[in-house]
């Protein structure tokens, strides 16, 4: 990788810590300075991942301090009969959405997945998950103003879904 | 050797809708086989999906994403002839890439 001269770097350090608008870097963009690639994580969280409390899970993922929002329109079963598999449905409607995650509460490590979208990806995903037992899951969504916004779900699980396969 | 990523994509209009499913075991480390022996922990840690070689969609997961990952995602814009990668990266570094042409 080629040496960028210092604002440039310190620019980017504050863009990767979403402290600056995607707008004011747009010229950036153009040149190539910023290849998305290097927007998007490529490391797996492992402290967040990890993390057996659901307020470590979510500090370490970064959620602040999420306001509670009605533009995450978040699917869910009311009751999952096999909580092997799960399935759920997160659209955010929140404009520069560039992250969502999903925790469920009482899982043995709390964070199950985290998507990051580049255009022309809509903030938009269904998965399975797994589950320990009746519990209430979230769906966080991370702007690009660098604030988050969370919506909560809860689901009964009938039979639980971590120890079986 | 790990199985093939199927991917389908399906246009509708400006917005068109991925299916990823990821051949995978998704062990919790937490099972135990019918010896009563630990299924060691084997899950995907990262996977992303590019179009036309550029990043779209760049995924992180636990143990607590169900066995064989089904994903369903939207995009805009994608025309037949483009190209969707994906490739995913599991915890004991077993990797898996494969890519198809939007028909």
């Amino acid at each position: 990788m080629r040496t960028l001269p210092d604002t440039q770097q310190t620019l980017r350090r504050r863009f990767l810590k979403g402290g600056i608008s995607a707008a004011a870097l747009m010229p950036f963009l153009s040149t190539g300075l910023l290849l998305p690639t290097r927007v998007m994580a490529a490391e797996w969280l492992q402290a967040a991942f990890t993390a057996n409390t659901l307020g470590g899970a979510l500090k370490a993922w970064g959620a602040g301090n999420p306001s509670e929002s009605r533009d995450i329109q978040f699917v869910v079963p009311e009751i999952a009969e096999n909580g092997a598999k799960v399935e759920i449905e997160i659209t955010s409607n929140l404009p520069g959405t560039q992250s969502l995650a999903v925790f469920a509460d009482k899982n043995p490590m709390p964070l199950c997945a985290t998507m990051d979208f580049s255009p022309p990806a809509i903030a938009y995903v269904k998965l399975q998950l797994k589950m320990a037992e009746t519990m209430r899951i979230r769906a966080l969504a991370k702007t690009s103003d660098g604030k988050t916004h969370v919506a909560f779900r809860e689901i009964k699980v009938t039979l639980g879904g971590c120890g079986g396969s | 050797m790990s199985e093939a990523i199927k991917i389908r994509a399906l246009i509708q209009g400006e917005i068109t809708t991925l299916r990823i499913l990821m051949q995978h075991p998704m062990e919790t480390g937490q099972r135990r086989d019918e010896s009563g022996q630990v299924v060691p922990v084997h899950h995907i840690r990262t996977f992303s999906v590019s179009l036309n070689n550029q990043p779209l969609i760049a995924g992180q997961l636990n143990t607590s994403v169900s066995r064989n990952p089904l994903f369903a995602f939207k995009a805009r814009g994608i025309r037949i002839g483009d190209r969707l990668r994906v490739r995913w990266t599991d915890n004991i570094g077993d990797k898996r890439e494969d890519e198809i042409v939007v028909s």
